[in-house]
């Protein structure tokens, strides 16, 4: 019987999701040992063209890793699914568009613009940016060009499991990876995590969610047993789909949200916008003007960014529809 | 301004102030613009911001929240959270690129119905100046590519 | 209904006359709504919410198998219990209902549009189809009420409350902090504007109580604990020990002449003396004494013991121990009443508690009963003398933003009545009244302010003093601007009143943690509506007599006290609460006890409980939720849904009205 065949294939990533993989030390000599890579490029040397010669629908596992953002990822993510029999999208990024997700809140042009052009530190007196298609003695070169919208996998092709985290947990790569291999995946839609939110996992003490101001992580150092957001600091642990065990609570570090929304939200930031200007000011409501609501809310300094970190993308706006230059 | 253009505009009233001030102003037979549709919830507390994303999603060119005055809520304080959950949500929506003027609160007791009919003629005539909200449009779009 | 059935949905729009079909195309919006998936029957008639209107939507649901039906006719304010009668006699639960008001929301208001009436009417009603094809059936569960009631507060509001709910049949126990009922009531010597003897009115109704089978009386018994909700509380006192065995006083007051020591009276507001062991007023209900632990030398010291040498019926217990006292009733009624506002420390310009010769108007009472420390002889503190020059300072800390920013609606009449408790014991006597404004609106009190005004030896300046000053002598004065004659007047009287603003009763804040109910920022109790709902509080089952829930004079209290027994006989004698159908409902394979919701609650229907696995989790008591869905819409993973108003209900008419 031959291995079932495993690949790993990057979009717009930071190979950060590569990396966590080794975070399963000697174990993953176990999935070498039981699979058949079949593409890599981050650590087996074999060609695109390889990956297309493969039969359709011939690799068990794909794990995709990143957001969709130029002609070149998409590509890479319809081959992925052409060839998939079971397309996984790996890390936040494929699942909302995490990180890279953020440039929703540009157009691609103000995009270009400030990274070949207007930034400070680059000197390019003829304004080039780049093209498509260039033209040089001998034929043409082509760079892949930016998409207008950066995309999860799912907005591309469509996808049949859900790994989320920045990098994902390495115990749900591992009950991901064991279930494949086994055979015995989940029902196709399946994100591997908890049912419940950070929270669940996190061992700080909640005991009183009336939180009279926000404060930035640098403005305190923070009690280590209670938890975060009780002391003001926007910890998007309550909004946040658990199976990470709270790691980064544990280390006095707010949920930022990388495992995205839970299992019954469809919208990370607005869940976790009502829930905090419901529990901000709460005491002492009733004898409050308009105008100190306003002051109250202007703490959150931006909300888009802080609530939508990993989720711009798969978030019910999708992008920034002006034009912010 | 664009002509032809009708303005979407989604209303969510509670059942025990805003509601009964919309009852009244039909008891009464103001009449106010057709381009207001209603959802009835218990509280205005009861509206999460999901909901209003969703609205302007997916096609709403106004949205107007509407609950009892400070002081009078039914519930007794849900509207002190719909007021916070509002301003802040204002702040995103302008960050997203949807005009604040797009979303409206308002308190309109059981007894205002002719405040209500005012504020409907005025906020209609607001979204109208401000014209179609073209996210759903370009969402429908993105939607398409894939 | 069983999961998975299939969706059959009938739609009724109703033409109400002309209200609606007038203006909009009733058979159009049927006509496109009978292309909606899952609606399997669309129908318009005259009068939906007519017997035969009725009776269409029961056979229909028999005929066509519906299970859901949605009717457009008018706003569910109206006639949305009409639909889901008779839905329910169709046999459907009736939650499976949804109403689409295309009356007062549209027809009434766009008459002119007719067309854009039509549009706008077929989209409601599609809103209304989207909600209704996920409705789940609700259930409205019924609590049984303990046909027995506790009153907290033993004054006139407490007194008179529990005597309507005992003469209605029911049993009351009745909490009072002191070691006798009456409250404040029982300090006054008149009462106004009729100038009733107070403790004429009050004691029989004390004695009343006292007597009656349906009242047991707690007397020196605080609240320590009240849990459950409406219909169901649970509630722990904790009576204090008065070392006198109540059984085998007989109340002949031996002991309180035997005993050697003296320290100021309570309720003579330390102008009298009471011994250690000591009887609250001579007409105290019950009349048991109460030996004061702190004063008595026994206690203090191990010896004298006189009280119980020449106790007749040997009733003194010195090894009495606090005695807690488990109840469960069905409604309580809170009738804490008032204290006055602590002038010495926040008006030191008034010089109360500095100079022996500014008092109250609640002491100037005492000095006037017959049974107070002056045998009712109006005498100065300070030497024992008859005042000739009385002033009565009206709004002292009231109607001031500094301090008390409400009227406390007797001090006017009650300083009015202190002028006449001047001029009536002491006619040669001269009394000037600074006042601000005179409020006289009771019944007969413009009358009595009439009365007053016109005896020559009272005088009214219209101003507060600004600082009551102390001269060489001994003799008090202090300047006042009358604004009536813009001038600056120097008085020296001999005696000053003080009729002072007031407060909650200091035992009220306790009792508001204990009950969780909504304190205003005055700090009285808050009623659930100024207007409707004026003796209800946030809690349900929790209603309010008296001056707990702001100043009142007596007749106020009373109508008040009488209104909270109503409400309290109300809910007894129909034996049973409804839950709101609507309630915030928790899934705990979702909930990861955040604590969000927790605080939000208005009514306090949330806890958080550790489960077997250590983890949080979020728990709404449903007697207590009254479904507004405040915690749904902060939840934030989405563990929280609003039955009947869930989040994908409200998505699905989003979705519908928007698109």
């Amino acid at each position: 019987m031959s291995k079932p065949k495993l690949a790993i294939i990057p979009g717009a990533n930071c190979a950060g999701c590569d990396y966590s993989l080794l975070d399963l030390g000697e174990k993953i000599i176990d999935v070498l040992i039981a699979t058949e890579i079949a593409y890599w490029p981050t650590a087996a040397d074999l060609k695109l063209e390889d990956l297309e010669k493969l039969p359709d629908g011939s690799i068990d596992i794909v794990l995709f890793e990143g957001a969709v953002n130029n002609d070149e990822t998409e590509e890479m993510a319809k081959l992925a699914r052409k060839k998939a029999k079971n397309l996984i999208a790996f890390g936040a990024c494929a699942c909302f568009g995490g990180i890279p997700g953020l440039a929703n809140v540009a157009s691609r042009d103000s995009i270009l613009q400030k990274a070949y052009i207007k930034s400070l530190s680059t000197v390019n007196q003829q304004g080039i940016v780049p093209y498509k298609i260039t033209k040089v003695d001998g034929g043409e070169l082509t760079v892949p060009e930016l998409l207008e919208t950066v995309k999860s996998l799912d907005q591309v092709v469509k996808v049949d499991y859900y790994l989320p985290g920045c990098p994902p947990p390495l115990k749900l790569t591992a009950d991901a990876l064991v279930a494949a291999l086994s055979g015995k995946l989940p029902p196709k839609g399946t994100v591997f995590g908890s049912m419940k939110s950070v929270c669940d996992d996190c061992k700080r003490i909640r005991e009183n969610k009336r939180i009279t101001e926000i404060k930035r992580y640098h403005q305190i150092v923070p009690d280590a047993e209670k938890c975060l957001l009780e002391q003001g600091i926007v910890c998007m642990g309550p909004a946040t789909r658990g199976g990470c065990d709270a790691i980064c609570p544990t280390v006095n570090i707010p949920c930022r949200g990388c495992m995205g929304p839970t299992s019954e939200s469809r919208d990370q930031g607005a869940r976790m916008l009502s829930a905090l200007s419901s529990v901000i000011g709460l005491e002492g409501e009733a004898g409050v003007s308009d105008e100190d609501v306003r002051k109250l809310v202007l703490q959150i300094k931006d909300p888009l960014g802080t609530f939508y970190r990993y989720t711009l993308p798969k978030s019910i706006m999708r992008r920034v529809w002006g034009v912010r230059e | 301004m664009e002509k032809d253009f009708e303005p979407n505009i989604l209303v969510f009233a509670c059942n025990w102030c805003s509601y009964a001030g919309m009852d009244l102003a039909g008891t009464s037979r103001l009449q106010y613009p057709h381009n207001l549709k209603v959802i009835r919830v218990m509280c205005s507390g009861r509206i999460n911001p999901v909901h209003i994303l969703e609205a302007f999603a997916n096609g709403a060119d106004g949205v107007l929240v509407t609950g009892c005055h400070p002081g009078d809520c039914h519930y007794i304080s849900g509207n002190y959270k719909t007021r916070r959950r509002i301003m802040l949500l204002e702040r995103l929506l302008e960050q997203f690129g949807v005009e604040k003027e797009r979303l409206r609160l308002e308190w309109v007791s059981a007894s205002e119905g002719e405040r209500f009919a005012n504020i409907a003629k005025e906020f209609v005539e607001q979204i109208r100046k401000l014209g179609p909200n073209r996210i759903a449009e370009k969402l429908r779009k993105e939607v398409a590519v894939v | 209904m069983v999961e998975g059935e299939e969706i059959r949905i009938g739609v009724y729009v109703c033409h109400c006359g002309v209200n609606i079909a007038a203006v909009v195309d009733v058979k159009k919006v049927a006509e496109e709504l009978s292309k909606v998936p899952n609606v399997v029957v669309a129908k318009d008639y005259q009068f939906m919410c007519s017997q035969p209107g009725q009776n269409i939507i029961v056979e229909d649901i028999k005929e066509h198998k519906l299970n859901r039906v949605v009717v457009a006719a008018c706003s569910p304010r109206m006639h949305e219990p009409t639909f889901q009668r008779a839905v329910e006699r169709g046999g459907l639960n009736p939650y499976l209902f949804e109403m689409a008001n295309i009356r007062e929301h549209c027809s009434w208001v766009h008459e002119k549009e007719k067309s854009a009436a039509t549009e706008k009417a077929i989209k409601i009603v599609k809103a209304a189809v989207a909600k209704a094809r996920l409705l789940k059936p609700l259930k409205v569960e019924k609590v049984k009420v303990i046909p027995r009631a506790l009153v907290i507060g033993g004054g006139i509001a407490g007194i008179r409350a529990s005597l309507d709910i005992a003469n209605a049949g029911f049993e009351v126990h009745l909490v009072e902090t002191r070691p006798s009922i009456g409250g404040n009531m029982a300090r006054l010597d008149k009462t106004f504007p009729t100038l009733d003897c107070s403790q004429c009115i009050l004691t029989p109704l004390m004695v009343e109580a006292s007597r009656h089978p349906n009242i047991t009386l707690h007397t020196y018994t605080d609240v320590v604990s009240i849990d459950g909700s409406v219909g169901n509380f649970k509630v722990k006192l904790l009576k204090k020990p008065r070392y006198v065995n109540e059984a085998k006083c007989t109340g002949c007051g031996v002991c309180v002449t035997k005993c050697p020591w003296t320290v100021p009276s309570e309720f003579d507001l330390g102008l009298g003396k009471r011994k250690a062991i000591y009887f609250e007023f001579p007409q105290a209900v019950p009349l048991i004494p109460v030996i004061d632990p702190e004063h008595c030398m026994y206690f203090q010291k191990g010896t004298c013991r006189a009280c119980e040498k020449f106790c007749p019926p040997k009733a003194i217990n010195f090894d009495q121990k606090p005695e807690e006292i488990e109840l469960e009733v069905g409604a309580i009624i809170l009738a804490t009443g008032y204290g006055l506002y602590d002038v010495a420390k926040n008006m030191p310009e008034y010089g109360y508690r500095k100079y022996k010769d500014v008092i109250t108007g609640l002491e100037l009472e005492r000095l006037v009963s017959a049974t107070g420390p002056t045998k009712g002889h109006i005498l100065r503190p300070s030497d024992g003398k008859e005042p000739k020059k009385v002033a009565i300072i009206l709004c002292v800390g009231s109607r001031d933003e500094k301090h008390l920013r409400f009227c406390c609606r007797f001090g006017c009449v009650a300083g009015l009545k202190h002028a006449y408790y001047i001029v009536s014991h002491i006619p040669d006597a001269e009394v000037y009244i600074c006042y601000r404004d005179i409020r006289t609106f009771g019944k007969g009190y413009e009358e009595f302010y009439e009365r007053i005004r016109s005896y020559e030896n009272v005088k009214f300046i219209r101003g507060s003093p600004m600082e009551i000053l102390q001269d060489a002598d001994g003799s008090l004065y202090f300047d006042v601007f009358d604004a009536n004659t813009n001038r600056v007047v120097t008085l020296r009287p001999d005696l000053i009143v003080l009729e002072t603003g007031i407060v909650p009763h200091p035992t009220f804040k306790e009792v508001a943690k204990v009950l969780k109910c909504s304190v205003g920022p005055d700090g009285f109790a808050l009623e659930l509506h100024p207007k409707l709902r004026p003796t209800e509080t946030s809690v349900d089952g929790v209603f309010l007599a008296g001056a707990v829930q702001g100043p009142k004079d007596i007749p106020d209290t009373v109508a008040q006290a009488g209104a909270a027994a109503s409400s309290a006989i109300a809910l007894m004698s129909r034996g049973y609460v409804e839950t709101i159908p609507y309630v915030s409902s928790i899934n705990e394979d979702l909930c990861s006890g955040c604590g969000i919701c927790q605080p939000l609650c208005a009514f306090d229907a949330i806890s958080l409980v550790k489960k077997e696995d250590g983890k949080q989790v979020a728990k709404v008591d449903i007697s207590k939720c009254k479904g507004c869905g405040v915690c749904v819409a902060a939840c934030p993973s989405g563990a929280a849904q609003q039955l009947g108003f869930d989040d994908e209900q409200i998505s699905a008419m989003v979705r519908t009205l928007t698109g």
